[in-house]
């Protein structure tokens, strides 16, 4: 039976069936050699607007977005700005709102506060993605994440992928987390006991502090930007203590399988999480991952909107 | 005014009542208590099916006046909590400026009168809730003050805590604890547990609570001075208590309607309405709550009624501010889920929610019980009357209910408060 996508929005994978992540990736497969003609572009969200709504600094992910966007021949526009919470303004709502009424069709969001793409899409018509939400999801990130280990693993189940770092802030970690076990993949988050969530496992991950231990037999290795200003927040004594523990580097693959594929969602602190002969060696897919992710954006996209277009018909 | 109210089942566990009787007010005052009494001229109050309580005793309100007049006013919060069945609460003292001056309780006691409400105000515990220097709780104490606390502010400071609670109890002033340790708490948002991961929220431990109100509790034992710890939430915090009380100490504490009743499963949907603090918890620690009702650890039922405005709530979950209204709806949930649900007794209800707050506070001998001689302060209510809860339905000025949409069974009809009569409940 073939899944048929219905949902007016993408704000988590935590909600999607196995079935529809398949869709997803299979529909991000199709589109993929559309980048590769001479002529990026297909028309098929043409007369079509999409906002992209980043409340929160972001470059590759809203570049990717915004291409993703032009070369389903939409028409796009961009707001960059900071929230600030506590201030009396705007809400979130009246802004989307707002945007709303300029007959807008999707709005891509991406906001410090978790939640805030799942209240918005609850409340009004307009499809809503979420291109990161607080410490929450990160949808279309381990979306693409998934893309790249099917492309060159052949498969999802099956397969295990270790996460090394700050898991506890990570809205990447969690969108694997919910998508991966989906699919049938194993998967273990490996950081310093206070960068793991409470009660992680209850999520079907496996949990460790060692950092040989979770690559051991990993198919992939995911890493995870640590943000420096953790140290100050005493999660770790400091960032050379962290990268003597937790950095992957060449020494440390001597413990991992030989085709072991390291992955990250950047922007990459080199020298810390990653050496740069790692990051640079053959194992890194890296720059597969961005190359990947303009596909599966385009197909988010483009579901979003068929799933739209089937409302208004009826 | 005068009024005689037949046949109705009075609940009046300080003085062992429990049965059908008739009730005389006169002037005011409750001039009769029996089987049948007949008086002529006087209005009738036809209370069959009904059951008449002590007036209830809210410990733990926010009604925000001075300096929050757009979230609730002392009016509005006292309208709101006559409703619900209330004719006494303790207001907590972070206005603006906060009721660290006498002037700020003679306010909130002097339009507390235009109702007509009985305010029993806390005062702080330092000086603008600063955690710094002592209040001067002689002269608040004079003012009207009923109690000393910093409430949301815990006092991290143990000396300044020993000497407040040597002080206060000198005066016979209650300190009431908000039991927080703020760095526990850091930037947490709801309970940590399986469901803060779930949700991507960051979580705060029920150490932040336990830590605190242990301390308080050894500084209980180290100063003698009665303590009560507030909206306890956690597993362990009943634990606390429990032993506290095994050891003798004046400990005691309440307990909120939402704590006893939901748990973190109910931030599915981020709704800002389950956001407040302490954060609801897990289920094995509600049980431990409705466990700690029922065998006296705890000895009290408290709304902490905190409102805040449809605008501030709509923020994000992380931004919006913590807290959720209460007085119109505690009674309600408290006899579905506990009278109802068949664990506590009518008679344990009156005692969590008039006779114990009305003792652990020292009120006078109007409140708690129904005692011939005294000013009438009662609430007769329909324990079979089902109802549910609508926002446009509330009286408080804010509607940031964790109850909307809830259907409960029991509601007080009237409220009789300073020998007046509240208007009768649809």
């Amino acid at each position: 039976m073939t899944t048929v996508w219905k949902r007016k929005d993408l704000v988590g994978l935590k909600d999607l069936s196995a079935n529809e992540i398949k869709l997803i990736l299979d529909t991000a497969k199709s589109l993929q050699e559309i980048s590769l003609r001479p002529v990026k572009k297909v028309p098929t969200l043409r007369g079509r607007t999409v906002a992209n709504l980043f409340f929160e600094p972001s470059t590759r992910t809203r570049i990717s977005f915004e291409l993703a966007e032009k070369r389903l021949s939409a028409d796009t526009i961009n707001f960059t700005g900071s929230t600030s919470s506590t201030v009396k303004g705007e809400t979130l709502k009246d802004t989307v709102r707002n945007i709303e009424s300029l007959k807008v069709e999707i709005i891509v969001m991406r906001h410090p506060a978790s939640g805030a793409p799942h209240r918005l899409a609850e409340a009004l018509p307009v499809s809503v993605v979420n291109a990161g939400d607080g410490i929450n999801e990160h949808p279309t990130q381990a979306l693409l994440d998934m893309f790249t280990i099917q492309e060159k693993k052949g498969n999802l189940s099956g397969i295990k992928v270790a996460f090394i770092g700050d898991i506890l802030h990570s809205r990447v970690a969690r969108s694997n987390i919910w998508g991966l076990t989906k699919m049938g993949a194993k998967v273990v988050v490996c950081a310093p006991k206070t960068l793991l969530p409470p009660q992680v496992e209850a999520l079907g991950v496996s949990a460790t502090t060692d950092l040989d231990q979770a690559i051991k037999d990993a198919d992939v290795i995911n890493l995870l930007r640590i943000q420096t200003e953790r140290q100050s927040e005493c999660y770790f004594p400091s960032i050379r203590e962290y990268a003597n523990s937790y950095q992957i580097n060449r020494e440390v693959l001597k413990h991992a399988k030989p085709d072991v594929l390291i992955m990250h969602p950047g922007p990459v602190n080199r020298g810390i999480e990653l050496s740069s002969e790692v990051m640079d060696g053959p194992y890194s897919v890296i720059l597969d991952q961005v190359t990947n992710g303009l596909a599966v954006r385009m197909a988010v996209l483009y579901l979003l909107s068929g799933a739209r277009k089937k409302v208004v018909e009826k | 005014m005068n009024l005689l109210i037949k046949q109705a089942h009075v609940i009046d566990p300080k003085n062992q009542v429990d049965g059908v009787f008739d009730l005389l007010i006169k002037k005011g005052s409750i001039a009769e208590l029996k089987k049948e009494i007949k008086a002529d001229g006087v209005e009738v109050f036809d209370a069959k099916g009904l059951h008449l309580f002590p007036g209830l005793i809210d410990m733990h309100v926010h009604f925000r006046e001075p300096g929050f007049e757009q979230k609730e006013t002392i009016v509005s919060g006292a309208k709101a909590a006559l409703k619900g069945g209330f004719v006494a609460a303790v207001t907590m003292p972070n206005t603006n400026p906060p009721c660290d001056h006498q002037s700020v309780i003679d306010n909130i006691i002097r339009k507390a009168n235009e109702v007509p409400f009985y305010i029993f105000p806390s005062a702080t515990l330092t000086k603008e809730r600063a955690g710094k220097e002592l209040s001067e709780m002689a002269d608040l104490k004079r003012a009207g003050a009923w109690a000393v606390t910093d409430d949301g502010s815990w006092v991290s400071d143990s000396l300044l805590m020993r000497r407040a609670m040597e002080y206060a109890s000198m005066l016979n002033l209650l300190v009431i604890s908000h039991a927080e340790d703020h760095r526990l708490t850091s930037d947490g948002v709801m309970n940590e547990s399986v469901v803060s991961t779930k949700l991507g929220l960051k979580g705060i431990p029920d150490a932040s609570e336990e830590i605190a109100a242990s301390r308080d509790i050894i500084l209980a034992e180290l100063t003698h001075a009665p303590l009560h710890l507030t909206h306890i939430s956690t597993k362990g915090t009943v634990e606390l208590v429990r032993a506290a009380k095994a050891k003798k100490l004046p400990v005691t504490c309440d307990v909120t309607p939402h704590h006893i009743s939901l748990t973190d499963e109910m931030l599915e949907h981020y709704d800002t309405n389950f956001k407040m603090m302490p954060p609801l918890r897990t289920e094995e620690d509600r049980k431990a709550l409705v466990s700690g009702l029922k065998d006296g650890a705890i000895d009290a039922i408290a709304t902490d009624h905190a409102p805040h405005t449809d605008e501030e709530k709509m923020a994000e979950f992380s931004d919006a501010p913590v807290g959720v209204t209460g007085l119109e709806t505690a009674l309600g949930v408290i006899l579905t889920k506990l009278y109802h649900g068949k664990i506590l007794s009518l008679s344990e209800i009156v005692m969590k929610m008039s006779m114990r707050p009305s003792e652990i506070l020292k009120l006078p001998n109007g409140f708690g019980q129904i005692k011939v001689g005294t000013e009438a302060n009662l609430t007769l209510v329909d324990l079979n009357h089902e109802w549910m809860v609508r926002k446009e339905e509330f009286v408080s000025k804010s509607k940031n209910s964790c109850f909307i949409g809830a259907k409960f069974k029991g509601k007080a009809v009237v409220t009789i408060c300073r020998g007046k009569l509240w208007q009768r409940q649809s």
